[in-house]
């Protein structure tokens, strides 16, 4: 078998086993969260017989082993139970609150990745002169401040003041392309600022890194411009450790956009899981938790996945 | 008189400094040199590290390394003074009028693209070319270099060929866009000798047919007088000599170039074997886990107390395997190594103290060898104080008598050794290893990363040093002059094995076997017509067979 194919198994592997681990401990989490399911439902007038049948009807009092193996069996076939809140099955309103997110996360992605890259390239061609310090300042400036700070500067000035786009990001499947792009434009803008600063700078520094090889003098020696080197000669070679970054900020894309959702009031996974943490509905909270890891794990995955790919000496073995 | 196609004028070039703490402090490297250099000849650029030979070559490209800057006098390349050019104009003269050829061919290729790519990219980026002329030129220029498959090999990635291969390939890349001048940058330099040889053919019979000039940059005389017509000798960005490669070789006129010519004439006295060996490797074979080859294979080779055993041989062929094994770092996976009349523990960690402290080890780089943030005092203090337990006014006396017998003298116990040069550095290892009073030390490749004259001085130390305190050596390396100028016994590494064992009067005797032939015809002799009479000599052999 080639290499590479097993190397890309063990990792596949190696992420399934991940997921599985993360499963137990988001249900082994939300197990031990103090309070009882039954009680919350009920409410505090509830009679004692009243909560012994929930709880008989909910499984409580299964062991936490049956418990878990249950709730995994479902996840695998897909059903990620019923909402104890509302009786809603979670697949069902989890699915439109996931493509929400992903839209969202999509448009900033496709924004700031391209930028962050394009910026760390530039910061690298003016290494130590005004642009590089420039660049860094400003995206340090936006990484440090808070992003709900960022949101509501932005709301201040760009929805109140200028009145280019609205404050709030409410969205539905009635709305055009074009409709949602003017909802979601100044929260796509709160996290384009808020990952950007972190990609850009490692861009530059796995840029720079690979600038002090022997082979880009070599470069050099050719005439070629320094433009053309970085993006001929340099940029394949420090790809890995920026796509690692990259999808370190993607995953942050989806699954740390929570303050951003709120802020913007954004219908997302994030607002959905809040909610339901605050009404102690754990089933919501273990499917909302199991889908952010799988996110975390896969992206990652394709990370590793990717910096494998690039390397020659894999790809091309003697 | 032709205008030459290099002048250089008042070459001076310096660089900035940046002392940790201190104000960053200006320092020349090359003080005003001149030379001509007419098309198609080629001039050796000849100096140790330090010398500027570098920073010179770069100079025909107007190009300063890292900091480096040229801060004065002229550089003229056809009949324009390049020092004076704009970045704009300096790129269309690089990689088309001057190209270069660098040390190591394995740093100098992109490792993520085709060797065809990069070999070609000057040319067709230059506009010399059209993409299919470059290629069917490079193809051609595999060929006179020698390469396999000549057609094919541009498909490759850096990683799929040898480092000789890939040293042939950069200098394909230089020659490819036809350059009125190629500056050759130690270019075998990096290489096994039983390689160097080859590449410097290739190199040669390249340079004559495609009629190009060239600086030849080189510390190895040897090398550089078969390649060149001209030699300059530089010495700390001064030139000290100028003239013909016949002139400088056999009738030198300044002290310096002389010391340079008969470097390595070392005399040493081989010492006959002892009937009591101390060191006794039988039947060693070894092999590095998770792997399914031996490194080693069946190797015995004996020590005797006070003498010296060069093991030599190419990179790859297990030197330095065998004193993994020796020291224990690496268990061998079969055979015995008895130390002194005993039976030593396979594996490092269950040797008790005394076998350890009997047995040091001295490595080809001192910078690494050494932690940066520690004196010279506490570096040789360490084993004193671990293996003999001396603290205070005792240890400092002691580390004093072992920096005067490296003759480094007083005023060092508080250097540290960034603030040291490359063979003191190396002497400060050494004296390390003494501290343990050792019966044996194990030096591997310990002058291959020094220049002549600095080798030699480790070299006489050595000797001396074994003379006063009757150790033994187990000296590796790939340098044949090393190996004669310092050995009691020989043997000869090829693939894992010994393909031959014996005194040193016994294996640098013939006859031969085909290995040890292959690599003592190999070694450069400082004889103008060398290498043509060697390359010669080895076609009419291959072809009486």
């Amino acid at each position: 078998m080639h290499p590479i194919l097993k190397l890309i198994a063990q990792r596949l592997a190696l992420g399934l086993l991940l997921l599985f681990a993360a499963s137990i401990l988001i249900f082994v989490g939300t197990s031990i969260l103090p309070g009882d399911v039954a009680q919350s439902i009920l409410g505090q007038s509830a009679t004692p017989e009243a909560l012994a049948n929930l709880r008989r009807e909910l499984g409580l009092n299964d062991p936490a082993v049956t418990r878990y193996f249950m709730w995994l069996g479902g996840v695998l076939q897909g059903d990620l139970g019923t909402a104890l809140t509302n009786g809603r099955d979670i697949a069902e309103s989890l699915g439109g609150r996931l493509k929400n997110t992903l839209f969202l996360a999509f448009w900033a992605a496709a924004i700031s990745v391209p930028l962050a890259i394009f910026l760390g390239l530039l910061a690298v061609r003016y290494k130590d002169r005004i642009p590089d310090k420039l660049i860094s300042a400003i995206t340090l400036t936006t990484i440090s401040i808070p992003e709900f700070m960022i949101g509501y500067i932005l709301i201040y000035w760009v929805a109140i003041k200028w009145r280019l786009f609205p404050s709030v990001a409410i969205i539905n499947d009635s709305m055009s392309l074009g409709e949602k792009l003017n909802a979601i434009a100044i929260p796509v803008m709160v996290l384009t600022l808020v990952v950007l600063a972190h990609m850009m700078r490692m861009t530059r520094a796995a840029i720079l890194n690979v600038m002090q090889s022997a082979y880009i003098e070599t470069a050099e020696l050719k005439g070629l411009g320094m433009l053309k080197i970085i993006r001929k000669h340099a940029f394949p070679n420090a790809v890995a450790p920026i796509v690692n970054v990259v999808m370190l900020n993607l995953a942050y894309l989806v699954v740390g956009v929570v303050v951003v959702e709120v802020v913007f009031a954004y219908p997302g996974m994030g607002q959905y899981l809040v909610d339901h943490v605050s009404k102690r509905d754990v089933p919501v909270v273990q499917a909302c938790g199991l889908i952010f890891a799988a996110v975390y794990i896969g992206l990652n995955l394709v990370a590793d996945i990717v910096s494998i790919l690039a390397n020659p000496r894999l790809r091309h073995p003697k | 008189m032709t205008v030459p196609l290099l002048k250089v004028r008042g070459l001076k070039i310096g660089a900035t400094a940046y002392p940790p703490g201190e104000k960053p402090v200006a320092i020349k490297i090359v003080h005003g040199v001149d030379f001509d250099l007419e098309a198609g000849k080629v001039l050796g650029l000849i100096g140790e590290s330090g010398a500027g030979k570098s920073t010179i070559g770069l100079a025909a490209m107007a190009y300063g390394r890292g900091g480096v800057e040229i801060t004065g006098g002229e550089v003229w390349v056809n009949g324009r003074d390049i020092l004076k050019e704009n970045l704009r104009n300096l790129r269309r003269l690089r990689g088309a009028e001057v190209t270069y050829v660098s040390q190591s061919a394995a740093a100098s290729f992109n490792p993520a693209k085709k060797i065809m790519e990069q070999v070609t990219e000057a040319a067709i980026f230059q506009n010399k070319f059209s993409k299919a002329d470059a290629e069917a030129r490079a193809v051609d220029l595999f060929r006179r270099l020698g390469l396999p498959e000549p057609e094919t090999i541009g498909k490759r990635y850096p990683h799929q060929v040898s480092g000789g291969q890939l040293q042939r390939c950069m200098t394909a890349l230089a020659l490819c866009p036809e350059p009125d001048l190629v500056v050759f940058d130690e270019p075998t330099t990096a290489l096994d000798v039983t390689t160097q040889i080859d590449v410097l053919a290739a190199i040669k019979e390249a340079i004559a047919a495609t009629g190009v000039a060239a600086l030849y940059i080189t510390h190895d005389l040897a090398v550089v007088a078969q390649v060149s017509d001209h030699i300059m000798v530089l010495q700390q960005g001064d030139m000290v000599e100028y003239g013909t490669v016949d002139q400088i070789i056999n009738n030198p006129q300044e002290e310096y170039t002389k010391a340079l010519v008969s470097v390595r004439s070392i005399r040493h006295e081989e010492k006959t074997p002892t009937d009591n060996p101390l060191l006794r490797v039988e039947n060693v074979t070894a092999r590095y886990r998770g792997t399914n080859f031996d490194v080693l294979k069946k190797i015995n080779v004996d020590i005797h107390p006070g003498q010296t055993l060069a093991v030599v041989g190419e990179s790859g062929s297990g030197k330095s395997t065998l004193a993994r094994v020796i020291t224990g770092l690496l268990p061998p996976s079969d055979g015995t190594i008895t130390f002194d009349g005993r039976v030593l523990n396979p594996a490092l960690a269950t040797r008790p103290v005394e076998d350890l402290r009997e047995m040091q080890m001295i490595y080809q780089m001192a910078d690494t060898a050494m932690n940066p943030r520690q004196t010279v005092g506490t570096i040789i203090g360490r084993p004193l104080e671990f293996y003999f337990g001396l603290r205070g006014k005792a240890k400092q006396k002691r580390i004093q008598e072992l920096l005067d017998e490296i003759e480094l003298g007083k005023g060092f116990q508080d250097r540290y050794p960034a603030e040291l040069s490359g063979g003191q550095k190396q002497r400060v290892c050494i004296a390390r290893a003494l501290a343990a009073k050792p019966k044996l030390i194990i030096c591997d490749e310990v002058t291959s990363a020094l220049d002549p004259l600095v080798a030699d001085g480790i070299l006489k130390l050595l000797l001396n040093l074994q003379k006063i305190e009757d150790v033994a050596y187990l000296f590796i390396t790939h340098d044949l002059a090393t190996v004669r100028a310092i050995a009691d016994s020989i043997a000869v590494m090829f693939q894992g094995k010994v393909v031959r064992y014996g005194t040193k009067s016994q294996v640098l005797s013939p006859p031969f076997d085909a290995y040890t032939d292959l690599l003592l015809s190999s070694v450069p002799e400082m004889k103008i017509g060398w290498l043509e009479e060697t390359i010669e000599h080895r076609r009419m052999e291959s072809a009486g067979n």
